[in-house]
């Protein structure tokens, strides 16, 4: 059962704060996961601890670093059901969890964060772990 | 075992995934929630059973790839079965 939304509308707040495109439909998340070019990373958000206290800093601090994704999106697990079923079938080989974050490049997913990756780990580990596959592979390619 | 407790008046393990090997041969993957009476509550467990041909090492490596493929949504395991209990990223 979602909780009631007075409650989450911080933690959404805080990751359009940073820059994040909240998807809460399916047509939403086509629209941005269907046919992707470039960099896009998916966070799945949680009102867990982990996600207040490890992923979502983790990922403010990683966006403040070098090289960053072309498009930040985020779904809400346990809030908007449908959007994030839909989400996880763009990376059904990975088993849900929440919070997680999938980096795409061109449609396939290069890195993902599981929740047993951030429970329990400084907001910094996290961060580094995310800002490494941003500049593996959101760096513009040399020339 | 250092980390801190991000669920204050929890044990320290609370809401950590961890690894349990089991003396039956079975190695267990679950989110740790609490001892209880009848021994250690795990939420979202995958099982790996030896006999199943699966290696132990295999079914590690591609739950840290993959993630905790729960078989069982709860899963209490008596004391007599719990040899080890480490954190699932003490094997990355």
């Amino acid at each position: 059962m979602p909780y009631p939304e007075m409650m989450v509308k911080p933690m959404r707040e805080e990751m359009v704060d940073m820059g994040a495109k909240e998807l809460k439909s399916v047509p939403d998340v086509d629209a941005e996961l269907g046919d992707q070019q470039g960099t896009t990373l998916v966070f799945v958000n949680s009102v867990c601890g982990c996600a207040a206290g490890g992923a979502r800093p983790a990922l403010r601090a990683a966006l403040q670093q070098g090289p960053k994704p072309d498009k930040v999106v985020t779904v809400f697990a346990g809030q908007d059901t449908e959007a994030v079923a839909r989400a996880r079938q763009y990376f059904a080989d990975y088993q849900p969890s929440s919070p997680s974050m999938a980096l795409f490049k061109d449609g396939e997913v290069v890195h993902f964060i599981h929740r047993h990756q951030i429970e329990g780990k400084a907001p910094q580990d996290v961060a580094k772990n995310l800002a490494d596959a941003f500049r593996k592979f959101c760096a513009p390619a040399s020339v | 075992m250092s980390g801190h407790v991000f669920h204050p008046g929890h044990e320290e393990l609370h809401g950590i995934t961890v690894v349990v090997s089991g003396r039956s041969g079975r190695t267990y993957v679950g989110r740790y929630h609490e001892q209880t009476p009848k021994g250690t509550l795990l939420h979202d467990v995958a099982v790996h059973d030896p006999a199943g041909g699966q290696s132990r090492e295999e079914f590690l490596a591609r739950t840290l790839k993959f993630g905790v493929r729960a078989d069982q949504k709860h899963l209490v395991l008596a004391d007599e079965e719990i040899g080890e209990i480490r954190r699932l990223v003490e094997f990355e």
